[in-house]
C-alpha cells in the first residue's frame, strides 16, 4: 500500500463520518502533516454519540455534551477541510485516487484523495415484537438523540426496553426532562450485569454513572424487570399498552412465561449496536461475524487497514467498541495512513503507536461488555407469531419469511429475491439482523453462511430521490 | 403561556420561534429543531407514508436517516423529517 503514487490533487486522505473516531482520525492526520478532509451528513461534528442541534442546548452542560464540544472545538481547530451537511452516494477508486461523489443542499460534489478512513459507525440493532409499527414506538438510540439532541421527551409516560446501558440513560433521561418512566423491560437478568463487574470497572468513572442512574429510578419507584422482554404493544396513539414476557439466556419466550403489562404513551425499544458496513462493503473489503463486535464487521489489521488497497476502518464500523476506544482506533488509522504514505518513518511509527494502541485495548474492555450487555439471544425472533411484521417497508410477515425458507432459502440474498425483504426505503437495515436470525434458527446454518443483504446503491438515501418517490 | 408539548423546558436554551405548515395545519416549532422533533412534540406521531397504504405507522424510528420511515414532502421534495431542520413558513406534507 506504500508504493501508492501521491495524488497531485486532491487530499492525501479522507475521513468518512465525524463522530469519535473520524473527528480523532482528521485531527491525527493533519497533525501528521496530511492533507485531511473530513466528511459528514449531519450539519456538525459529533456523530450519534455526541449529537448536537445548533440552537438547542442545555443550561447546564451535561458530560456527552461537553465530550461532544471538545471533539467539535479540537476539529475546528484543525487543519482539515470539513464537508458537513454532506451525504456521500458513491464512492469507487480511479487509480490513484477514491472518488467521493457527494450532495449537499448546494449541489453535487466530487472529493478525490488518495487513501480513506471509512468511520461511519454503527446502527441499531432491533428485534420486532406485535404492534412495533404503531405510531409511538421508537428505538432506543432515537430516543437518545430526541432527548439529548432534540430534548423533546417520547412521551409523559413511557416503557423503555430492550437491552444494554441505553435503557438506563433513556430512562434518566425521561424522569430529568419531567417525563414519567412506565417501566423498564431489561432482556438480561441482573445477574448478567454483575457478572460483567470486573470489565465494568475498568472505567470507574462510566460505571459509577451508570450507577447512580441506576439508584434514582429505583428511588422513584421505576419498576423494572430484569429478564423480560416486549411481547406486544397495542392500543392507539397516544393510549397504549405494553406487555413483557419472561425470557430464557437465550431471548425466547416460554409457553408459560409471566407477563407483565403497563398503560403507556410511548415505548422505546433497542438491543444495542451493530456496525454499519455498507460503504466498507460496496467497496469490496472482506467482512467477518462476530457478536463481540455488534455483528457483521470490516475486518482490518492491528493499524485498521481493511484489505483492499488505500482503505482503512476505525470506530465502532470496524466493529461495536463503543465512543471511548473509538478515537484512538481513529488515531491508530491516521497513523498508518501516514506511515503508508511515506510521512511517518517506521520507527517513528512504531513509538507513536504504541501507546495508542495501549490505550485502545483498555478502551474496548469496557465498550466489549456494553456490546454483550446491549444484544439479546437469537431465541429472541424464535417466539415471534406469525402475523408479527419482520420487515415494515415491504410490510412483510414472519409467515411470509417462514414460507420462503419451507420453499429453500436459505441465504439473505435468497430471501431478498423470494420475498423482496429488505428492499425498501431503510436498505434492510432495520429488517436484516431479525431476517437473519430467523434463517440461522430454522436452516442450523452460521451467521457467516446465511450473509448479507446485498448492498443497495446510493450508499446513503439521497434528498429528492429518496426510494419511494 | 401553557405549553402541552413534549419539548423538555426546564433547563433547555431554544432558538426563536417559529410556525410552519403541515398538511394544511399550522405547527409551532424551534430554530435548531428537525421537522420530526416538532411534529413528535405536538403529538404527531404517526402518518401513513405516500408510498404505503393502511393505518398510520410509526415514523420517528431512527431519528438518524436510516429508517426513513419520516420521510416527508417538505418543500416539495421528499426527505427524512429527521435529518431537516424547521425553518419559519416550510411546506410539509404527507402526500405529494
Amino acid at each position: 500500500m506504500s508504493s501508492l503514487p501521491a495524488p497531485r490533487f486532491g487530499y492525501d486522505v479522507a475521513v468518512l463520518g465525524a463522530g469519535p473516531a473520524g473527528a480523532a482520525a482528521a485531527i491525527e492526520a493533519a497533525a501528521l502533516g496530511l492533507r485531511a478532509a473530513i466528511i459528514d451528513e449531519h450539519i456538525v461534528a459529533g456523530g450519534h454519540a455526541y449529537r448536537a442541534v445548533p440552537g438547542i442546548a442545555p443550561v447546564r452542560s451535561d458530560q456527552e455534551r461537553t465530550d461532544g464540544d471538545k471533539v467539535r472545538a479540537t476539529l475546528g481547530a484543525a487543519n482539515v477541510v470539513r464537508y458537513f451537511a454532506h451525504r456521500v452516494r458513491h464512492i469507487e477508486r480511479v487509480e490513484p485516487q477514491w472518488h467521493l461523489q457527494a450532495i449537499s443542499a448546494t449541489g453535487a460534489r466530487a472529493i478525490h484523495a488518495a487513501r480513506l478512513i471509512v468511520a461511519t459507525g454503527a446502527q441499531e440493532r432491533h428485534i420486532p415484537f406485535a404492534g412495533w409499527e404503531r405510531p409511538g414506538v421508537m428505538g432506543l438510540a432515537a430516543a437518545t438523540i430526541m432527548l439529548k439532541a432534540q430534548r423533546v421527551l417520547p412521551g409523559r409516560n413511557v416503557v423503555v426496553a430492550g437491552a444494554g446501558p441505553l435503557l438506563l440513560l433513556v430512562a434518566k433521561a425521561i424522569v430529568d426532562g419531567g417525563g414519567k418512566v412506565a417501566a423498564i423491560i431489561d432482556a438480561h437478568p441482573r445477574s448478567a450485569w454483575f457478572a460483567s463487574a470486573a470489565e465494568l470497572l475498568s472505567r470507574p468513572d462510566l460505571a459509577t454513572r451508570g450507577m447512580n442512574w441506576y439508584r434514582a429510578l429505583h428511588a422513584r419507584g421505576v419498576p423494572m424487570h430484569n429478564g423480560y422482554t416486549l411481547l406486544a404493544v397495542s392500543g392507539d396513539d397516544p393510549a397504549l399498552h405494553a406487555k413483557a414476557a419472561a425470557v430464557d439466556r437465550d431471548g425466547r419466550i416460554r409457553a408459560d412465561a409471566p407477563v407483565v403489562g403497563y398503560d403507556c404513551d410511548a415505548v422505546c425499544c433497542g438491543f444495542g449496536l451493530m456496525p454499519a458496513t455498507d460503504v466498507t462493503r460496496a467497496l469490496g473489503a472482506s467482512h467477518a461475524f462476530d457478536p463481540a463486535l455488534g455483528g457483521w464487521h470490516v475486518v482490518v489489521d492491528d493499524d485498521q487497514r481493511c484489505n483492499v488497497a488505500g482503505l482503512y476502518a476505525a470506530g465502532d464500523g470496524a466493529g461495536v467498541v463503543g465512543a471511548a476506544a473509538a478515537p484512538w482506533q481513529g488515531r491508530i488509522a491516521a497513523m498508518a495512513v501516514a506511515r503508508d504514505a511515506g510521512k511517518l518513518g517506521a520507527g517513528e511509527h512504531e513509538a507513536r503507536v504504541r501507546a495508542a494502541k495501549r490505550e485502545c485495548v483498555r478502551a474496548t474492555r469496557f465498550g466489549g461488555v456494553m456490546t454483550r450487555l446491549a444484544n439479546v439471544g437469537d431465541g429472541a425472533v424464535a417466539s415471534l407469531a406469525p402475523d408479527v411484521t419482520v420487515c415494515q417497508c415491504e410490510r412483510l410477515a414472519r409467515a411470509t419469511i417462514d414460507a420462503a425458507m419451507a420453499d429453500g432459502c436459505t441465504t439473505m440474498t435468497e430471501l431478498q429475491a423470494a420475498t423482496r425483504c429488505g428492499t425498501g426505503p431503510c436498505g434492510g437495515r432495520i429488517c436484516e439482523e431479525s431476517a437473519a436470525r430467523l434463517i440461522t434458527l430454522a436452516t442450523d446454518r452460521s451467521r457467516m453462511d446465511v450473509g448479507q443483504f446485498p448492498v443497495q446503491p446510493a450508499l446513503r438515501p439521497v434528498a429528492g430521490a429518496l426510494p419511494g418517490e | 403561556m401553557t405549553d402541552d408539548s413534549l419539548r423538555i423546558r426546564e433547563g433547555v436554551v431554544r432558538g426563536s420561534a417559529i410556525r410552519f405548515g403541515f398538511d394544511g395545519r399550522q405547527i409551532e416549532g424551534y430554530e435548531g429543531e428537525s421537522v420530526a422533533a416538532a411534529l413528535w412534540a405536538a403529538g404527531i406521531r404517526g402518518w401513513t407514508s405516500d408510498h404505503a397504504e393502511g393505518p398510520p405507522s410509526r415514523t420517528v424510528f431512527c431519528a438518524m436517516g436510516t429508517c426513513q420511515q419520516c420521510a416527508l414532502w417538505i418543500e416539495g421534495v421528499r426527505v427524512e423529517a429527521c435529518c431537516t431542520p424547521v425553518r419559519a413558513g416550510l411546506d410539509v406534507r404527507t402526500r405529494r
